[in-house]
């Protein structure tokens, strides 16, 4: 099962829109002492066969969230393809959290390393992107001019552009499409709960069979979000900056929810399981009766390597679940970045993503859409069986969009204050 | 050359890391950090950390774990020596120590997680075994909200670690003529190892217990995989803040580490304190010539411990390796289902990258933490000069300062100067906590060899080198590969230094293992968990045969020098 580099995305606090000043202070502090120079020309992807050329040979360190061993045996593969194809040497640099790289090329900026950075290439979104693309430090507008991205279709699926609201302008190259679903075992649960106002009183009907990753885990994080957009009287509210003037007007009914919520979860609120790779064993052992993860083809991944019982079923809430699209980023000091501009390009190939959204690979839903491809292509798609536990995509519906990246990190220092220390 | 300077070499790498690193947490900790833009000394860090939520109940968990897993672990160590000084079951005992001390901490973790989770394997089989179990229970044990499953491994690990250092304490407290004068005059044996031994003994081990002190308030590892949440322990706040994108956190970080600092100087005040309290009360105890008294408790209380310690640890050696080849294993299997060898395939197999960095990290740390010691040693033999108690309390330095304390301060002191990171600071981060060990392992019988070997071929002409070359060090091949076996383990069980020393860019099996505890898959962990068992197993059954094949034909030597 999945996750994404979300899954660490959100930092203890207000990360993100705090850094600025510091940041900014530092940055100033390096240029005025003269330690800034022109920084040296990016690879022009327009010109692809210069950056095959200039790409030959060199090494990506990629920096990749690294707690599933089934996207950590894909990356090899993706690894072993560009080797043989373009002569480019990948390097996973496994990361426990997305912020730990978001973390070392702002230290880099603040030392006045603007070029030859240790980071080439870093699986991301959501407010790692936003904070990063805030503080100036990816590099920009070269995802759509890929090769590949001819087989992206940002009009029908605005996803790959709008990361949890923030424009991307071209310094994201879209790699992988979520949605939030809930699993569970049909053998032990007949009729699980449809809302996220049936959720707790189905939780409080059933004390102790349900919980959720522990903010700031992203899916945590996600799930707090996605019970704020149900509860909130104008969801639409959520789709520009958080402010104190609203802030708790906006949030009182989440609050209010929780603290309803919280004596009826697994060991009554008083620890929560560390991420979604976690949410999973305690489905399989029978502590709770009801998952969630935030990828459709999480529970047939997951009865595929036998993690899970063949009767697991998944669904969508009534009213769709949060979605949304990850992506790749280079930062602007990356030491290769022609390279890194390969592999990202790799990476929306037919080919790699038909094997991604292969169940029994990894089973990440695609970002290229069916009608811009060959027919040959599309029969590779076609070809897949999603397995028998993944929602269809009538099922899986539109999804929700993602509140601005702001409202997480207010939500999660709140909850943090409320939960987790006392 | 390097004989003369090995001493010196030895403090250095011993003192500079953890005094660099102390100034490097310092000054962060009063807001100066110019390469944050904190150019002004404040207080506000200190501020944010008060002000930040939970930090109270943080320190007081911390502070009870780390005090009570040291009162109970050293209370357990003393009524087995009691009880069992001498015994035939003390044999047996011995046995089971040394390959639990090399057993690193967070496998041990993890395989005890395995057994007491409310869905773990004592459930289990309570659940076959037809106790009224349907459904895990609805039990907060693992992450419990009193760290008490932190404390039990901590227990565990500490016990073993303290059964040693008593037993290495024996000879030079001329224990065991003090017991058996005191069994001569009629005290109950438990009793005169109480009397006549401890009193002895204590002062012996007194800087170890103040090591198990400060490991107990200051572990990460095992608090991670085990220890209470909702809030963590103080060391793993600082951790989480340290690694924060967020770098302002670095000064309330900092702030937080000095506190750390400052919780173990209390703890360990406040256990010296106790110290002498217990010594007062127990003196007319001691004197009062009783010849009998609580000797039965005695004997029940070691004998639990001891079953159930070793118990726990064949157990949850036992689930872990059957995770490392189970296909699935499922509530309420009692055993899995199936077995198959595609977790170790999947993972050694294609990834060896981990395996490989354990192995040579820790060779190349013990190696170097041999080479200095034994320098130092000979240096002691050639300039006739003994290890003072203040040397002594140097070399237990990096065991008794707290590592969150200073490693990020080490780590910022090396940028400062524009030293990045990688594979040296690793090595040195290691050797500071392997160098230790290594001295107290090799020095009693390097101490204990007959120097008239070294006159003898003195006197045929050879030079001191030689004689070091020639001579001791092949007769002293066994305690040596010993030393290095336990500096190797010491290296492999390391999560902290490799992470903050490596940046997160090495991944040893340790660092995997705990980042991959907090996942969902727990084949793989195991596997990760096992090999990090077997590493220093294999060193210390290198050390055990090595010798034996070179002494082969020399009979004299098979049982050590």
């Amino acid at each position: 099962m999945t996750h994404d580099p979300r899954r660490s995305g959100v930092p203890i606090s207000r990360a993100g829109w705090r850094w600025a000043g510091a940041l900014v202070l530092a940055v100033a502090a390096n240029i005025a002492a003269g330690s800034a120079l022109a920084q040296p020309r990016a690879p022009d992807p327009k010109d692809w066969p210069a950056v095959l050329a200039a790409a030959r040979s060199e090494t990506v360190y990629w920096n990749a969230w690294a707690g599933e061993p089934r996207i950590n045996a894909y990356i090899a593969w993706v690894g072993e393809e560009v080797s043989r194809r373009f002569g480019v040497t990948l390097v996973e640099v496994k990361l426990a959290d997305t912020s730990d790289a978001v973390a070392k090329v702002v230290a880099e900026k603040v030392a006045g390393r603007i070029e030859g950075g240790a980071v080439d290439l870093i699986w991301i979104n959501g407010p790692n992107f936003a904070s990063m693309q805030q503080n100036g430090l990816l590099l920009g507008g070269w995802a759509e001019e890929l090769p590949n991205f001819r087989y992206v279709d940002p009009a029908r699926n605005p996803l790959v552009r709008s990361d949890f609201t923030v424009p991307t302008q071209g310094a994201e190259s879209p790699w992988g499409m979520a949605q939030i679903v809930f699993y569970y075992d049909a053998a032990r649960l007949k009729g699980p709960p449809r809302s996220i106002a049936a959720l707790r009183d189905w939780a409080c009907a059933n004390r102790g069979r349900f919980t959720y990753p522990e903010p700031p885990d992203f899916l945590g994080a996600t799930f707090l979000k996605q019970a704020l957009i149900a509860l909130t009287p104008d969801p639409s509210r959520l789709q520009r900056p958080v402010s104190d003037s609203d802030f708790a007007e906006v949030t009182a009914p989440l609050w209010a929810y929780l603290d309803a919520l919280r004596p009826c979860l697994w060991h009554g609120g008083r620890a929560y399981p560390d991420n979604q790779a976690a949410l999973r064993p305690l489905l399989a052992d029978d502590e709770i009766d009801l998952a969630f993860a935030f990828d459709p083809s999480a529970a047939s991944a997951a009865i595929a390597s036998r993690d899970l019982p063949q009767t697991v079923r998944s669904y969508v809430l009534d009213g769709g679940t949060i979605g949304n699209a990850n992506f790749v980023a280079i930062p602007f000091n990356a030491a290769h970045k022609a390279a890194a501009m390969v592999v990202a390009d790799f990476l929306l190939s037919p080919e790699a993503q038909a094997r991604k959204q292969d169940p029994n690979v990894w089973g990440g839903f695609t970002v290229l859409s069916m009608d811009r491809l060959s027919p040959a292509d599309r029969a590779r798609f076609a070809a897949l069986d999603l397995g028998i536990a993944t929602p269809s995509l009538a099922e899986l519906g539109t999804p929700l969009p993602e509140p601005h990246p702001s409202w997480m990190s207010r939500i999660i220092e709140d909850w943090r204050k409320r939960y987790a220390a006392n | 050359m390097f004989v003369r300077f090995a001493p010196a070499l030895t403090i250095a790498a011993l003192i500079g890391p953890i005094a660099a690193g102390v100034i490097g947490t310092l000054l962060p900790a009063f807001g100066y950090f110019p390469a944050l833009a904190g150019r002004h000394f404040s207080l506000a860090p200190w501020h944010a950390l008060f002000a930040s939520p939970g930090l109270v109940r943080s320190v007081l968990i911390t502070a009870f774990v780390g005090m009570a897993t040291t009162a109970v672990s050293l209370t357990l160590v003393m009524a087995i020596f009691a009880a069992f000084d001498g015994t035939r079951q003390f044999r047996i005992i011995r046995r089971f120590v040394s390959p639990l001390l090399a057993m690193p901490h967070a496998a041990l973790a993890i395989g005890l997680a395995f057994l007491i989770a409310p869905s773990g394997w004592l459930v289990r089989i309570a659940a076959w075994a037809g106790a009224p179990i349907e459904r895990p229970p609805d039990l907060l044990i693992v992450h419990d909200r009193l760290g008490l499953s932190l404390m039990a491994a901590l227990i565990i690990k500490e016990m073993a670690f303290l059964f040693l250092m008593v037993l290495a304490a024996l000879p030079q407290s001329d224990g065991s003529r003090a017991l058996t004068l005191a069994r001569t005059l009629g005290y109950h044996p438990a009793v005169a190892w109480m009397k006549a031994v401890l009193p002895r003994v204590y002062p012996q081990i007194r800087l170890p217990v103040l090591a198990v002190l400060s490991y107990s308030l200051s572990v990460v590892d095992v608090a991670l995989i085990l220890g209470p949440t909702t809030p963590p322990p103080l060391p793993v706040l600082v951790l989480h803040w340290m690694n924060d994108p967020d770098l302002r956190l670095r000064f309330l970080a900092a702030a937080a580490a000095l506190l750390q600092l400052g919780l173990v100087v209390g703890a360990g005040l406040v256990w010296i304190a106790l110290e002498r309290n217990i010594i007062s009360l127990a003196r007319p105890w001691l004197i009062d010539g009783q010849r009998s008294g609580h000797e039965y408790a005695t004997k029940v209380v070691a004998g639990a411990a001891v079953i159930v310690t070793a118990g726990a640890v064949l157990m949850l050696t036992t689930a872990l390796t059957l995770w490392s080849v189970a296909e699935s294993w499922r509530f309420p299997e009692v055993l899995p289902p199936t077995l198959t060898l595609t977790n170790w395939q999947s993972q050694i197999g294609a990834a060896p990258t981990p395996l490989v960095a354990s192995l040579g990290i820790g060779a190349l740390a013990s190696g170097l933490a041999l080479v200095l010691t034994v320098g130092c040693l000979e240096h002691e033999v050639r300039f006739g000069r003994r290890v003072t108690q203040r040397a002594l309390w140097l070399l237990y330095a990096p065991l008794l300062v707290p590592q969150v304390a200073f490693l990020f301060g080490f780590d910022v002191v090396l940028a400062a100067i524009g030293i990045d990171g990688g594979f040296g600071e690793v090595l040195a981060a290691h050797l500071l906590f392997v160098l230790p060990y290594v001295f107290l392992s090799l020095g009693d019988p390097w101490r204990a060899f007959d120097e008239r070997y070294r006159w003898t071929a003195l006197c045929l002409g050879a030079s001191p080198s030689r004689v070091l070359f020639r001579v001791r060090l092949p007769m002293l091949l066994r305690p040596l590969l010993t030393a290095a076996a336990v500096g190797f383990a010491i290296s492999v069980g390391q999560y902290l230094p490799t992470l903050v020393a490596a940046g997160g860019r090495i991944a040893t099996l340790t660092t995997e293992a705990v980042g991959l505890s907090a996942g969902g898959d727990r084949r793989i962990v195991a596997v990760y968990a096992i090999l990090q068992m077997l590493l220093p197993a294999l060193g210390f059954a290198l050390a055990v045969a090595l010798p034996s094949l070179a002494f082969r034909d020399r009979r004299g030597m098979s049982t050590g020098a």
